[in-house]
């Protein structure tokens, strides 16, 4: 089962990212994917979030409890959802929006400047789609080509190509940043024992409050 | 009551992703509702939005009105007027709607509402999940009455269940309701729409005797009265007044007496075939956990947990909360050690059970106020302690 946590601020696409992965999964990768969301004045502003729960068989608890994937496109977001993140998670972020506070655990981040390269493409509003591709490259949870099948109906018929292409251009992106990884020698990981996980009680996961 | 096959023209064949209020906004054009009034409340309003968006492309009528008790007073019009009809709504706006929902009953007037609960008393938490209306729904209105309240789990429920409540609405001219809840309506999951002709609907019975011979209360062998529709020509009287036969006011004993009985034995009689749960390794279990929408998927994971612990748990989902499946929970509570009743809300449900256990066994509520579902722990930890 995977729990990935997509966020950043309102107007950014965050839900549509959401709902494009949960999409994939469940109409082309027959897998089961339930997608929830932020509702309220957040989604339309400040520090936003949409959920995926990707599972085998039915999922039977809606919303994540503790994400192994966290998609930050914003400062906000970040500091806001960051602290939920597993310690053995994965932190997927635009490096022009947001700055990494110290690693904790055994996190591993990915960034990427998801929003240059869609102004590079000629609008900052496929940064969304930049941004899915390098998830999908970097977290295999979902293959590329259910996204792609899963795109038309949730973007603009008229955009659905520069979609694609920015989709193409973060996929590529992230592909190429693992084989990097793969060649450089492993960084020691430090044991998680001793390191203390946010207690869930004192942090329960948030929702909208409106 | 006449069993059809789908109009295709309603009908979005094929795997979607939707949420459940999308799901059941397609499940009543399916279904053959052609006319929906209503006014936009969170967290219900995605279906009123998707069904505005594709009702053009298949002929009928979306009103936004001005507020819920005309949307309800519209569709009771619609219905006598011969079309299907529906609403959607939430915690204040179906408090609104409470007056003339009992006029839809005391009229037999086959409508659906959907109620996509959220947190309350009052304006609660509008965007945040509820299941706190289960009583509401069923006793809101002044009077006796019987109403078919349905609860769907999931947004490929929604979309099934929207179309058994319009089937069960023509069939017993009663008011159908669905139970949903924020989570579920604003959740999205792959939703399969079969083929037209694989979808069974139901229309009304249509009187088709001489005119002057029409009587618009009067029951068939099915308790169910025919119906005309408005301008075929037919002359009759509807009132929310005690009526009798005819549908003239009554203003007497004898006449509540006989009026009121129909209401309510029309579906209590008929509830063997209108009840509909799903039950899961009950057979030998010691508890029973029994729950409905989104807590039903919730609670599985904790009774999935106790059953890795050696503890023979069943579940018992309602389908339909009401009419409630009541000689089911007598028969079980001869047998099991206690219940176990997750819900979103104080413990309405609980009651009901605990009522029908008639004090053979326990009902132990896992009570939650709302605004998020249950832990799972909570219901785990209440079913080891009802089975120690």
């Amino acid at each position: 089962m995977n729990e990935i946590r997509f966020s950043g601020y309102g107007g950014q696409g965050i839900i549509r990212c959401g709902l494009i992965t949960g999409k994939a999964v469940s109409l082309f990768d027959n897998k089961f994917g339930t997608m929830t969301q932020s509702f309220g004045p957040e989604a339309r502003g400040s520090a936003c979030s949409s959920q995926v729960v990707i599972s085998e068989d039915r999922v039977l608890y809606p919303y994540i409890t503790r994400p192994e994937i966290l998609v930050s496109m914003s400062q906000d977001a970040y500091e806001k959802y960051e602290p939920d993140l597993r310690a053995d998670g994965i932190l997927i972020y635009d490096t022009d929006l947001v700055r990494l506070k110290p690693a904790r655990g055994q996190i591993k981040s990915y960034g990427v400047p998801s929003t240059r390269f869609a102004e590079e493409m000629g609008n900052r509003i496929f940064a969304n789609l930049v941004m899915l591709g390098f998830f999908t490259g970097i977290s295999r949870v979902v293959s590329p080509e259910a996204m792609k099948k899963a795109l038309p109906g949730l973007v603009p018929k008229r955009f659905l190509e520069l979609n694609i292409r920015a989709f193409e251009k973060g996929y590529d992106y992230g592909v190429e940043l693992l084989a990097k990884e793969k060649e450089k020698p492993q960084k020691e990981l430090k044991p998680l024992k001793n390191q203390p996980l946010p207690d869930i009680k004192k942090n329960p996961p948030r929702k909208a409050k409106q | 009551m006449r069993k059809l096959k789908a109009d295709p023209k309603g009908v979005l064949t094929g795997a979607h992703y939707l949420d459940g209020d999308f799901a059941i906004a397609e499940g009543s054009l399916a279904a053959g509702c052609r006319f929906f009034a209503g006014y936009p409340i969170t967290p219900s309003t995605e279906t009123a939005e998707r069904f505005a968006e594709r009702i053009p492309f298949v002929g009928g009528i979306f009103i936004q009105m001005e507020d819920e008790i005309a949307s309800i007073t519209a569709l009771i019009g619609a219905s006598w007027g011969g079309q299907k009809s529906m609403t959607v709504t939430s915690g204040p706006g179906f408090s609104l709607m409470m007056e003339n929902i009992g006029l839809a009953a005391m009229m037999e007037t086959p409508l659906v509402i959907a109620n996509v609960q959220r947190g309350g008393p009052s304006t609660g938490l509008p965007t945040l999940v509820g299941q706190a209306d289960m009583l509401q729904v069923k006793f809101g209105s002044h009077g006796d009455y019987e109403i078919i309240a349905l609860s769907p789990d999931s947004p490929q429920e929604c979309f099934d269940l929207t179309i058994k409540a319009f089937n069960l609405a023509e069939t017993y001219r009663v008011p159908v309701f669905i139970m949903t809840d924020e989570c579920v309506g604003h959740m999205h999951e792959k939703v399969v729409i079969p083929p037209a002709d694989q979808i069974e609907v139901v229309e009304r019975k249509w009187y088709v005797g001489p005119r002057q011979k029409y009587l618009p209360y009067k029951p068939d062998k099915d308790l169910v009265p025919f119906m005309v529709k408005a301008g075929d020509g037919y002359r009759f009287h509807t009132t929310g007044l005690t009526h009798d036969e005819r549908g003239y006011p009554a203003i007497n004993a004898e006449a509540q007496d006989w009026c009121v009985h129909h209401l309510v034995d029309k579906i209590t009689k008929n509830a063997p075939k209108i009840i509909d749960y799903r039950e899961d390794q009950t057979d030998n279990a010691e508890i029973v956990v029994i729950s409905y929408g989104i807590t039903s998927r919730v609670s599985v994971k904790a009774v999935q947990e106790a059953r890795k612990a050696g503890i023979k748990v069943g579940t018992l989902r309602l389908v339909t909360v009401w009419p409630f499946p009541e000689d089911r929970i007598k028969e079980l509570a001869k047998k099991v050690k206690a219940f176990v009743v997750p819900e979103i809300n104080l413990g309405q449900i609980r009651r009901e059970v605990e009522r029908c256990a008639f004090g053979r066994a326990p009902a132990i509520g896992v009570p939650h106020c709302g605004g998020w579902v249950h832990d799972p722990d909570d219901i785990l930890k209440a079913i080891k302690e009802a089975a120690r």
